[in-house]
This record gives C-alpha cells, sequence and structure tokens, in this order.
C-alpha cells in the first residue's frame, strides 16, 4: 500500500539529479577562488617580508617593496568612503524614510541601478573630465578617491537602504502614532536599529574600491613615486595600479614581486571584508529582536 | 443617539467618504461617540471598520492614494483643519495595534519615548518625574507590579499580553484625549484577551475608546455604545445591550446571530 510507485521513483531520480546539478555548480563557484588564493599565496607568499611591506620600489620596480602603493591605497579608500558614505547614507535616508512613491522617486530608483552598471572605465573619463579638469584638482589622490566615491555610491545607497528597510515597519509605525516627526522616527528608532548593518554593508562595498584600477588610472594613480603622498592633493601610487604596471609596463620584473603584489592586494579586501563581516555578525547578536 | 452640544462629542464624523484609488471604502459616514464611552466597532471583514478607525488620527493618508470628503471632529476640531498640525493629532488621539508594536528599547523607554518626545524638549525634565510618570502609566494598565523589577530590560522580552498593555502604557504619559485600538486582543490567548479588556475597562470615563473588533462576545463585553458597519456605511449605532439585544435593522441582527461574516 505505502511502496514506492514508478512515477514516485521517477520523481526522486528527478530531484536527485538537481540536487546534484545545484551541487556541482556550488563547487565550480569555489574551484576558482581556491585556485586564486592558492597561486597566489604559492606564488607570492616567498616575497612576502617586512622588507617587502615597508620599503618603496627599487630598480625600476624589479626589487624593493610596495610601502608607498600600501599607503596609497589606503589614502583613496579613506577618501573615497569619506566621500561616499555621507552623501550616501543621506540620499538612502531619503529615499528609504521620506520619497514619496512617484514617478520621480522611481526615476531615481531607475538611475541608481543603471549608475551601478556603469563600467569603471566609464567612471574613469567621468572623473577625468570633471574632477581633474573642470574642478581643476590635477591627478591627485583626491580626485581618484572622488571618482572611486562615485562609482560605490550606487552601491552604498543600495546596502544602506537594505539595511534602512531590515528595521521592522511597525517600529516606525508605533513611533508615527506617537506624534513622532520623521526625524525624530529616524533618529530614535530607525538608525539605531540599522546602523551596524549600514556600516558593515558601506564598509564591505566601500572596501572593494580598493581593488579598482581603471577609475584611478587617469585621475590620480602614478607608475612610481619615490615618496609618500602627505595631502590629498599628491599623486600617488595605489596598490591595484602597482599590479598593473608591474605585471604589464615594467620590465624584468621577477614573477615572485608581481604575484606578492597580488597577495598583498588580495589580503588587504579580503581583511577590510572579513572585518565587516565579523562585525556585522557580533552586532546582530546584540540586536533585541 | 440623543443630541448634544458639538463638544460632548469626542468623535464626530460627518458625511464621511473615503477613497482607496477608485475604490471607496467609506460611505457618507455619520458618527458620534460621547467624551469617555468605550464605543466598539463590528462588521464583516472589509466593512471599512478599520479604515474608518485609520482616519481618526489620519494615519490612513500615508499610503498616498487616499481621498476623503467630509470632515471629521475630534473634540470639537476638525482634524482636516488647514491649521492642523499632524503631530498635535498623533500626541492627542493614541492607537493601539492588533499586534503588540513595543520598541526595541527597553520598557521604561518605552513609557517615557512619548513623554519625553512632546515634555522634555519644553523644559527640564527631573529624574525623579520621569520615574513618576513611569510607575504611574504602568500602575494604569496593570503592569507595573509585574515589570518593577526590569524596567531596563528589552520590552520585546515581554510576553504579548504584557507587550500591548505596554503598548497601551506608552500612550498615557503624552494625556492622549481618545484612543483608538484596532483589534488589540487578536493576537492574544483567552487569558491575555480577558486581562487587556479588563484593563481597557478600567480606562474608561478617562479617556474616549474606540475599538474595532472582529469578537462580538467582546463588543458586548467591552463596550458601552456599539457601531455596526457594513460596506462601508454604518448600519446602527446604540447602546451595546441595546444593539445585541434589539437590533433595529434586520442586517445587525442577522450578524450578531452569525448568518454572515
Amino acid at each position: 500500500m505505502f511502496t514506492a510507485t514508478r512515477l514516485n521513483r521517477r520523481s526522486y531520480r528527478t530531484q536527485s539529479l538537481a540536487k546534484a546539478v545545484f551541487f556541482l555548480m556550488t563547487v565550480a563557484l569555489v574551484i576558482p577562488v581556491l585556485i586564486i588564493v592558492g597561486t597566489l599565496v604559492v606564488k607570492g607568499g616567498p616575497a612576502i617580508s617586512w622588507e617587502f611591506l615597508f620599503t618603496a620600489p627599487r630598480d625600476n620596480m624589479t626589487a624593493g617593496g610596495i610601502l608607498p602603493a600600501l599607503v596609497g591605497t589606503i589614502w583613496l579608500v579613506v577618501v573615497a568612503l569619506l566621500a561616499s558614505v555621507p552623501v550616501g547614507v543621506a540620499a538612502a535616508l531619503y529615499l528609504s524614510e521620506y520619497a514619496p512613491d512617484n514617478l520621480l522617486t522611481r526615476t531615481i530608483n531607475l538611475a541608481i541601478i543603471n549608475l551601478a552598471g556603469v563600467p569603471s572605465i566609464v567612471h574613469a573619463l567621468f572623473g577625468v573630465g570633471a574632477f581633474v579638469y573642470f574642478f581643476n584638482m590635477q591627478q591627485s589622490i583626491l580626485a581618484a578617491g572622488l571618482t572611486l566615491a562615485i562609482m560605490t555610491l550606487p552601491v552604498v545607497i543600495v546596502a544602506t537602504r537594505e539595511s534602512l528597510q531590515a528595521v521592522p515597519h511597525a517600529f516606525r509605525e508605533a513611533c508615527w502614532n506617537m506624534g513622532a516627526t520623521r526625524w525624530q522616527t529616524i533618529r530614535k528608532v530607525v538608525l539605531p536599529n540599522s546602523i551596524s548593518g549600514i556600516l558593515t554593508g558601506v564598509i564591505l562595498e566601500v572596501s572593494r574600491t580598493a581593488g579598482e584600477t581603471a577609475p584611478i588610472m587617469f585621475t590620480g594613480a602614478a607608475a612610481f613615486l619615490a615618496f609618500l603622498p602627505e595631502s590629498v592633493f599628491d599623486q600617488t601610487m595605489a596598490m591595484s595600479y602597482h599590479l598593473y604596471y608591474t605585471a604589464t609596463q615594467a620590465t624584468d620584473v621577477p614573477e615572485q614581486l608581481t604575484f606578492g603584489v597580488a597577495l598583498v592586494l588580495i589580503a588587504i579586501v579580503l581583511a577590510m571584508n572579513a572585518t565587516s563581516i565579523g562585525f556585522r555578525v557580533y552586532l546582530r547578536g546584540l540586536k533585541k529582536w | 443617539m440623543d443630541s448634544g452640544r458639538h463638544d460632548d462629542f469626542a468623535i464626530e464624523t460627518r458625511g464621511l467618504n473615503l477613497w482607496y484609488g477608485d475604490f471607496q471604502a467609506l460611505y457618507d459616514v455619520d458618527l458620534a461617540v460621547k467624551r469617555g464611552i468605550i464605543a466598539s466597532m463590528i462588521g464583516p471583514s472589509g466593512c471599512g471598520k478599520t479604515t474608518l478607525l485609520r482616519t481618526c488620527n489620519r494615519i490612513i493618508e500615508r499610503l498616498g492614494y487616499v481621498r476623503t470628503t467630509g470632515s471629521v471632529n475630534i473634540l470639537g476640531h476638525n482634524i482636516f483643519g488647514d491649521d492642523v498640525e499632524l503631530v498635535q493629532v498623533r500626541k492627542q488621539i493614541g492607537m493601539v495595534f492588533q499586534r503588540p508594536n513595543p520598541l526595541p528599547i527597553s520598557i521604561r523607554e518605552n513609557v517615557l519615548f512619548g513623554f519625553r518626545l512632546h515634555e522634555a524638549r519644553l523644559r527640564k525634565v527631573t529624574a525623579a518625574e520621569e520615574d513618576e510618570v513611569l510607575e504611574s502609566a504602568l500602575q494604569q494598565v496593570l503592569l507595573w507590579d509585574t515589570v518593577k523589577d526590569r524596567l531596563d530590560k528589552p520590552a520585546t522580552g515581554l510576553s504579548l499580553e504584557e507587550q500591548q498593555k505596554l503598548c497601551i502604557a506608552r500612550l498615557l504619559p503624552v494625556k492622549p484625549e481618545v484612543l483608538l485600538m484596532d483589534e488589540p486582543c487578536s493576537a492574544l490567548d483567552p487569558a491575555g484577551t480577558e486581562a487587556v479588556e479588563e484593563l481597557i475597562w478600567r480606562l474608561r470615563g478617562d479617556y474616549t475608546i474606540l475599538i474595532v473588533t472582529h469578537n462580538m462576545a467582546q463588543a458586548r463585553r467591552a463596550s458601552e455604545e456599539c457601531v455596526f458597519m457594513l460596506l462601508g456605511k454604518i448600519i446602527e449605532h446604540g447602546r451595546t445591550e441595546e444593539l445585541f439585544l434589539s437590533p433595529k435593522h434586520s442586517k445587525t441582527a442577522d450578524y450578531i446571530e452569525g448568518r454572515y461574516g
């Protein structure tokens, strides 16, 4: 009575097949990551030393370390963060908490989605036109950082809006019904409950800019500078551009050195991601609902 | 309904029509609720009772595609008037929802939330005064003895019944005159329902309470006047016992006897 029919068996076969395909796809996703990280560690690992991290390149980039590039990347990420976070968070607050559902809002949302899809080289050219020439910033950390900021703005907005939307609507309703204004509601209830998600999401998104090459290439990155940048108006070396340069432009660069640069770059990005994910997990544990 | 002066009524709507887009949800609603009583609204799902309730503090407008004609006077003042400040409307007309919605902060902060929003910004409020406000609000909702030892614990850790009482308590420090309740017991178990009903009954006289319910027994137990609505219209409005014992309208009779619902 309760034995499997032919139809049952066929359903099971289909479902095992589906499961197997999905599993293989998941594995296929992990393999490249393992290969990339593995290759970098094996080939670039031996290059890593205190000297590598804390000295400038020598002999036409064929020897020495990466200090100016490392410092430059930190400058760029900080400038990009400082520029994109206030603007992005404010815009997300407007879109999530104030904006009425009308044509204008929908247009803005569409624009944000499209902005996220603009290729980075186009952002780079925009940066050259707008910051380097129009605002006369020359090639500088400021111009490059702002270009990165523009590029990350859409994802900052999206990440922030998601965190804001994750705050249950009932909380807002409770506030409004006690006569709180929108801003009082945001400040007392919405932000305290979403700030952790906003911060971590934003760090996660902006850390990706550390790896971008195209947007900084024409706006502020230099192939070689023997000194560290002293202000945002200086040009700078950057990890991503340094990697591009040592891998394709400079001659006679030992393979180990190039892989070492790549390894440090990926380590910076992964470390930032891990920190922000860890931070998020920790803060989520503190949530009270 | 006996007639009275305008401001004898806490809630008075005149020819209130309301549309959600093209759909008309309320038709020429004339409702008058005397000060200090508990009035319940009953009727089948979709009859407009919640819509009417939510019109009374204008929370309905948030949907954006809502259009109204007619007037709603609360305590003798038209809340659709030009000089009306929504914050004041919401402050003086408290609302309790189906699902208790305490804020994810401590019990103390929940109760003092509205008070700090409205009072503490006008003048210096001492900690002693806050404690007094806190205790009095929680005493009124019969919650003080249960929570006095854990006032700084998160409000979301309370039981649903306690949460709903807390949601009522946090309205009281800003001294509202009207309380709107949208099926306040529907998320609670029978014991919780009884406790919250008892509380609502205790608040009678101090506040005018308009309560929407699906539960006819509750309307009968816990209200002095009862409004029966059907398809966006008020069919009958009278003293609760009269409405249930000798309904004037055949549709009311059919509904309270359970012939449709």
